[in-house]
């Protein structure tokens, strides 16, 4: 058994070191479309989106990452030349104000800023991002040097990890859930079908999104969001990255990424 | 008696009599779609005539579909073999107001769960099936709801969830002897597991008996499908189980060529057969990575961890998508590839696997590691044939049906490539399953890099070239078999969508592997199976 202690003293360290220094290793993250102001017809890729999440308005590109599936559909050839995937970037999860966080005290970010336990939930998510949180754990991520840890019983949890767009079913044992766990407490919504329903809701059995019934403080967009993109969003969850409002939020164009 | 009406001449052994028990008339037609055979008959007849092809001709349970025509409801039963002719279809034609078809499940187990599906979503009843009832929609959905049928409206939230709405399920206890208790576990478990319920009872440290209740996960795909045109439906079909997400859309996008009467170009198929065994080789060391997480064996499971994240961001720098979403599509894939970059992803995937070979020897020799492994979880090759389990489980117990021999798919008859089977049904004779496939996977990949056919990727398909039709599409995931049957309407809309997937027909089967096994060795075998609730539930 020996072999296996000198196997991993062998392998080294392979731990990222986001978030101190920007991770560049090729694949850590798919890439997303990216909206904004650029030049020529922007309409073939707005058609080619299957879940409508691009809309073209005066020339201006938005993209809903709330609906945005990475399916690649509004790439060339389907659409237009601007509309390109900035490989390296992760960093999507951004955070929704919430009154009662205010009233409530210091909350989440400021008691559990360097130990935050959490609870993950499926909420019927297609185990793509099951599997993406599962990688925390493991060697390229190790969330446990940032402090976080996943926790077995919700009344040991800060924060409540929703994926999945929340199936009848699983309504009652995550709202169950949620009130077991103790004040303060943050739920974090990690997957286009936890933000919006995706392709499955809303529908008959399965919900739309997380945000229907618990108040969602983080969100982190992507199908599925890669790794880096949760651990972004559990850094801004506890107030160590700056907090990011909706990319989507309304008027046209707002806060949107350029083309790079 | 009558005689059967035959027309085929594509399967031989058709009966010059009917089957025993037969009262007739059968219709056999020949060649719908790729079926080798479609037959016809009444439904009092079908139990003889399914009985007859899996006992008499060594034909294997895949799937029923039922769909609600206009007056009348529709029911198909499909078998496979590995005869070298393809699938069978039994169809049979029931009253609209009947709703009554005879069970096939006491002759054939793997229908069980099944028949109560189609009990539960369509309200037809099964005669002579012991345990009908609640299966897939739970307590909250009032007694009656049939989301299957054409006149309930999927777009809806059906149940209203005020604050009123409580649990009232109280699980069945079967065991009664003195000190017997009930454990249960789930639906939400302490790690990043799927949510679904096991109820293990006992009377100390041996499991006597577990009670599964699934579908905590389900979305409803196969009736959201419905009115969809097809590559919206192909989303539905990539992305209800992720971890097996090439697979399925494959699946998917044969049925629907076949419907189009079109085929992916030669590039497309080869490219297909190299992108669904990386998907495989990911799976499988993902599957490892389970097992030893699951034995506590860290330093291994940290090992596998760095391999299947190293697969992810091969798959992503090469595809686009770590868990390779949006390549498939009917009529071919989305992007090309040029053979460079696949020479390279051969080359990657075989320094991974090189590494993942000097695991297996480590694991070989970690005697406290494969002490939880051997001789527990055992499925007997007889409980296999059974409940048809499919896939490295099946392999596993003996059992060697894969759809890339059995049902040959893309060019998969061009490679050579063998189909691991072991005897011993335990979790270490999975492991080594595993552990061989992802070699085989290997080798695949390295051949179809070798030989890439030049030309398109995408067969063009002009808009007025799509009729409407059925069809079957099969595809191997990395855990089974699995059977998308799709219909396209008139308008090139879906009509009815079934998805038949592996760890439906292998959850069937997981009670057998944890009864008279201890509470501790659960997880293991849990982890041995490596089964997709998301997979399941749909």
């Amino acid at each position: 058994m020996s072999g296996w202690v000198l196997k991993g003293l062998k392998t080294g360290i392979r731990t990222t070191l986001y978030p101190k220094v920007e991770e560049l290793a090729p694949g850590v993250s798919p890439g997303r479309p990216a909206g904004g102001r650029a030049a020529g017809n922007k309409k073939p890729a707005a058609e080619a989106c299957p879940v409508d999440a691009i809309a073209v308005r005066d020339k201006q590109v938005s993209v809903d990452y709330d609906r945005c599936i990475l399916c690649g559909r509004c790439l060339p050839p389907a659409g237009a030349s601007g509309l390109v995937k900035p490989a390296a970037d992760y960093e999507w999860a951004y955070k929704i104000p919430r009154d009662t966080v205010a009233a409530g005290g210091a909350g989440v970010t400021k008691t559990c800023s360097h130990s935050l336990h959490i609870k993950v939930v499926d909420g019927g998510a297609c185990n793509a991002c099951l599997s993406e949180v599962s990688q925390l754990t493991k060697p390229y991520y190790d969330m446990h040097r940032l402090g976080f840890f996943i926790t077995p019983t919700p009344r040991d949890a800060d924060l409540l990890l929703v994926v999945g767009p929340v199936t009848e079913h699983m309504k009652l044992p995550l709202k169950k859930a949620f009130e077991a766990m103790p004040e303060p407490k943050a739920v974090m919504a990690v997957g286009t079908c936890a933000l919006s329903g995706g392709i499955f809701g809303p529908g008959f059995a399965a919900g739309g999104g997380v945000k229907e019934f618990l108040p969602v403080d983080i969100a982190v967009p992507g199908c599925p969001p890669p790794p880096l993109a949760i651990i972004h969003g559990l850094l801004m969850a506890v107030g160590r990255k700056d907090p990011v409002p909706s990319p989507t939020s309304p008027g046209p164009g707002s806060g949107m990424e350029a083309a790079k | 008696m009558q005689k059967t009406t035959c027309k085929s001449s594509s399967m031989k052994e058709l009966p010059e009599d009917l089957p025993p028990g037969c009262h007739g008339p059968v219709t056999v037609t020949a060649v719908a779609g790729r079926f080798s055979c479609c037959m016809e008959s009444s439904a009092a007849d079908i139990p003889p005539i399914c009985n007859w092809l899996t006992t008499r001709q060594g034909y294997r349970f895949a799937s029923i579909v039922i769909e609600e025509m206009e007056e009348e409801w529709l029911a198909h039963y499909i078998f496979y073999s590995d005869n070298g002719q393809g699938p069978v279809s039994i169809s049979t034609r029931v009253n609209k107001a009947d709703k009554a078809l005879p069970s096939i499940s006491h002759l054939i187990h793997a229908a069980d769960w099944h028949e109560r599906e189609m009990e539960d979503l369509f309200g037809l009843v099964f005669e002579g099936h012991p345990r009908l009832g609640e299966f897939v929609l739970h307590e909250e959905w009032p007694e009656g709801t049939n989301p299957m049928k054409k006149d309930f409206d999927a777009t809806v939230p059906y149940i209203d969830q005020g604050p009123s709405s409580s649990c009232s399920w109280h699980p069945p206890s079967l065991v009664s002897e003195s000190g017997a208790f009930m454990m249960p576990i789930g639906p939400i478990f302490s790690g990043f597991a799927e949510s679904a319920h096991f109820l293990l009872e006992t009377v100390g440290e041996d499991i006597i008996r577990m009670i599964p209740r699934f579908f905590y996960k389900y979305r409803g795909v196969e009736k959201t499908a419905e009115g969809l045109p097809a590559d919206r439906a192909l989303l539905l079909a990539e992305r209800f189980s992720g971890t097996s997400a090439f697979a399925h859309s494959l699946a998917f996008c044969h049925a629907v060529e076949e419907i189009w009467k079109t085929r992916a170009p030669r590039r497309a198929v080869a490219l297909r057969v190299m992108l669904a065994e990386l998907e495989r080789f990911r799976h499988h060391v993902a599957a490892i990575e389970g097992i030893c997480s699951s034995t506590g064996l860290v330093v291994a499971a940290s090992q596998a961890g760095i391999l299947e994240e190293d697969i992810l961001r091969l798959s992503c720098k090469f595809a686009g998508h770590r868990y390779l979403f949006g390549l498939n599509i009917p009529g071919g894939l989305q992007r090309d590839f040029s053979d460079s970059e696949c020479l390279e992803l051969a080359g990657d995937v075989k320094k991974i696997f090189v590494k993942l070979q000097d695991m297996e020897k480590r694991l070989r020799f970690s005697s406290s590691f494969l002490d939880r492994l051997e001789e527990v979880g055992t499925v007997t090759m007889e409980d296999a044939v059974d409940y048809g389990l499919v896939g490295p489980v099946a392999r596993a117990s003996g059992v060697a049906g894969d759809l890339r021999t059995c049902l040959p798919y893309g060019d998969y008859g061009s490679f050579e490539f063998s189909v691991p089977v072991e005897k011993e049904g335990d979790g270490y004779a999975r492991l080594r399953i595993l552990f061989q496939e992802a070699e085989q996977s290997n080798n695949i990949i390295s051949q179809a890099v070798s030989s890439l056919p030049g030309g398109g990727i995408r067969q063009p398909l002009s808009p007025g070239a799509r009729p409407a039709g059925a069809a079957l599409g099969w595809a191997e995931t990395p855990l089974g078999a699995t059977f998308h049957w799709v219909r396209l309407a008139e308008d090139g809309r879906v009509a009815r969508y079934r998805l038949t997937t592996p760890s439906f027909t292998n959850w069937h089967g997981f009670h057998l592997s944890v009864e008279g096994f201890a509470f501790q060795d659960f997880p293991i075998i849990l982890a041995t199976f490596g089964l997709s609730n998301a997979e399941c539930d749909r």
